[in-house]
């Protein structure tokens, strides 16, 4: 076991994966490991946002080092914001916490009808002048409508400025009428930690004044590209979890997360693992191969240059930065003059950070900056294949909503003629445009429909 | 709101440390600890100082990365939770807070408030874990758990593995800990065939790791984030004791 150990690349020998870089979080120290096989379950790329509802440690490093090794990567546009989150607080926030989508069931969603009443404490806003309005747009759904939905419809009245809490960015999630119904003893028994973890974070008491909630960047639908044996591309390579794209479409639905974590972990790879390796054993290389002294080398020139560059900004400010960027133009809704903004500042936030961000510390020894640096570096240039995708989508669909692409009610519009597809990236090298792959998806049984929640 | 600090700091476990005074201004009440130490790193790396090494990950009390004494408890003031669940609405303003490392002699300092818990995890890789077969789904009302047992196996299992109860006793003693990881297996049916060796092999590896034994002091309990109970313990005990017993009647 090797815990508190990062992996830094991926090593190909032959066209076959066969083993990875890592660097000891603790030491610093540069280990080779060869196998007959590689399989990567490093999770997702949420952390790109910066703020998440991920733990700190989340990062694209190992699936984005695969890609540069020419796994292709898959919709890395699909991100899904989750429509019940603790608002942000102030610029000191750090991470977000998801409050269970259980609560929806018993929780009324609303704002003010009126802008001037935002301040207002919401008990002494009438009934007559709230805007309940996932109700009113979805009657049949209503306060359940899918993640997507209660996400924008979230932002649109915050946009509106009817937004309420610090910054106007966030919505009552309101148990008044569950507690008259009910009880508060039910309310207690049914979601009592729910409303615990929310006093201990807002100092705020959800029996008695309505919790607030905004949507916040929870799961990432896109990764890897991997075939029905979860192997990607290349040949030994496996990625399973959240790290691969397979399973949830543009679209995540709830609970399944955990679902392909036991599919893929449980009842998959155990079945399609050993009939790769069957062909594979006793083709173990050296650790001391070419194959793994070059990338190796690659890992220590990369780390020597951050520790090298001793600018002026600290790691965090460029992450910050960047997640901002993209929220804004990457997150619950994109167009394309944002994505072609995006695509141009990018660049220069990554030149920037290059040549002007500080890393203290040194390489062989325990340094948290170091670790933060090398995971900031992969997101900045992950970040631009994120909004190529989404530019190159041009459609509506699932979590990936484009504002030019949506019928007169505001719903997701597709273009199946065109788009039904898997776009899977294929790295050219720095500085070269990624090629495009399109898997056409074929729909045998199930058709492709228009989505109602009305 | 505007505290004092006196933090730890500490280059590696070979060097002498020392409290360093600083200082945090205009916090908004609503920034968790955490928070309030990043705002000091940044501060530090404005002004070409190295920032204070601290761990943590999920921020939000599930993970157990975060491991920090203030004011002389372990994980702070606000019972139970984690250090990442702290706020800083929890303190008066313009107080001094004092921030140390867990101090446990199994738990050596790495730097300045981070501390190698690999102690824990060898206890775990002795016995935490059952045999289970891959790659089909078993029927699932094949084993048949009553909800006591399930119900007092979940409670177990809600530990995080932080240290904190190792942290807070006298003795050093991680028998909360082990009492926990021991208990969530022995109860349910799928941790039986390991059952005595678990206990026997954990309870061996827990000692060789220098912890301490239970006095009954109950301050692993009071600083739980988990609220692992310490009557998990009388447990533990019970299941060495029987497993030992079968052993000796050669079982």
């Amino acid at each position: 076991m090797f815990p508190q150990t990062e992996m830094l690349d991926l090593v190909i020998v032959d066209g076959y994966a066969k083993g990875i870089i890592t660097r000891s979080l603790r030491s610093g120290k540069i280990d080779a490991h060869a196998a007959e096989a590689v399989v990567l379950a490093t999770g997702g790329y949420g952390n790109v946002f910066y703020l998440s509802t991920n733990a700190r440690g989340c990062n694209v490093t190992a699936t984005y080092r695969a890609y540069k090794r020419g796994a292709l990567f898959a919709d890395p546009a699909f991100t899904q914001i989750h429509p019940t989150c603790i608002p942000v607080s102030g610029e000191h926030q750090s991470k977000l916490t998801l409050m269970s989508e259980s609560l929806r069931n018993d929780g009324r969603v609303w704002v003010p009808k009126r802008q001037g009443d935002r301040d207002k404490v919401p008990g002494e806003i009438p009934e007559a002048d709230r805007d309940y309005y996932l109700e009113r747009k979805y009657p049949s759904y209503g306060n359940l409508a899918p993640r997507d939905i209660s996400s924008r419809a979230a932002k649109e009245v915050c946009d509106e400025g009817r937004g309420v809490g610090p910054g106007g960015r966030g919505v009552y999630l309101d148990f008044a009428d569950a507690i008259k119904r009910l009880g508060e003893h039910t309310i207690r028994e049914r979601y009592g930690n729910l409303f615990e973890v929310y006093e201990k974070i807002t100092g705020e008491d959800a029996y008695k004044v309505p919790m607030r909630i905004y949507p916040a960047v929870h799961y990432t639908m896109g990764g890897l590209w991997v075939d029905y044996d979860l192997m990607s591309n290349v040949p030994g390579l496996f990625v399973i979890g959240e790290a691969n794209f397979s399973d949830h479409g543009a679209n995540r639905l709830g609970a399944s997360a955990l679902m392909q974590g036991l599919a893929d972990g449980y009842f998959i790879l155990p079945n399609t693992l050993p009939n790769y390796l069957a062909a594979q054993m006793g083709k173990r290389p050296s650790p001391d191969s070419p194959e793994f002294r070059g990338a190796e080398a690659d890992v220590r020139a990369r780390i020597e240059k951050l520790l090298k560059i001793n600018g002026s900004r600290s790691i965090d400010s460029f992450h910050r930065e960047l997640g901002l960027l993209l929220w804004d133009k990457c997150g619950m809704s994109r167009h394309e003059k944002g994505l072609r903004e995006a695509l141009q500042e990018i660049p220069e936030l990554r030149e920037q950070f290059w040549r002007d961000v500080r890393v203290p510390g040194s390489d062989e020894d325990f340094n948290q900056s170091l670790e933060r640096a090398g995971r900031v570096a992969d997101f900045l240039e992950f970040a631009e294949l994120m909004c190529m995708d989404a530019l190159e989508r041009d459609e509506s669909c699932g979590a990936h909503f484009r504002e030019e692409h949506q019928t007169p009610e505001g719903e997701a519009l597709r273009d199946d003629e065109n788009h039904a597809a898997v776009f899977a990236w294929e790295f050219q090298g720095a500085g070269q445009p990624p090629r495009l792959h399109r898997e056409p998806l074929h729909f045998e049984t199930v058709h492709l429909t228009q989505r109602s929640y009305k | 709101m505007n505290f004092k600090l006196k933090i730890w700091r500490q280059p590696n476990a070979k060097s002498p440390g020392k409290l360093v005074n600083y200082e945090v201004r205009d916090l908004s009440p609503h920034t968790s600890f955490l928070e309030m130490l990043d705002i000091l790193n940044e501060d530090l790396l404005r002004r070409a100082e190295e920032p204070i090494a601290f761990d943590s990950d999920c921020r939000e009390g599930i993970c157990g990365t975060c491991s920090l004494t203030i004011n002389g408890e372990a994980h702070g003031p606000d019972h139970p939770g984690a250090v990442c669940e702290l706020y800083m609405r929890k303190f008066r303003d313009r107080a001094t807070i004092m921030v140390e490392p867990f101090r446990v002699g199994s738990f050596p300092i790495v730097k300045d408030l981070v501390i190698d818990r690999s102690a824990l995890d060898r206890i775990v890789q002795a016995g935490g874990f059952i045999s289970a077969r891959a790659g089909s789904a078993p029927e699932a009302n094949s084993i048949l758990v009553p909800k006591h047992d399930a119900d007092l196996a979940m409670e177990a299992a809600a530990c995080i593995g932080c240290g904190a109860c190792a942290a807070a006793c006298p003795n050093g003693s991680a028998m909360l800990f082990t009492a926990a990881k021991v208990s969530h297996l022995a109860v349910l049916p799928q941790g039986h065939p390991e059952r005595d060796n678990r206990v026997l092999k954990m309870v061996r590896v827990m000692d060789a790791e220098g912890f301490g034994n239970c006095t009954n002091t109950y301050e692993c309990e009071a600083v739980c984030p988990a609220e692992i109970r310490a009557s998990f313990i009388a447990k533990l005990n019970r299941e060495y004791a029987r497993a030992s017993m079968q052993r000796g009647a050669g079982e």
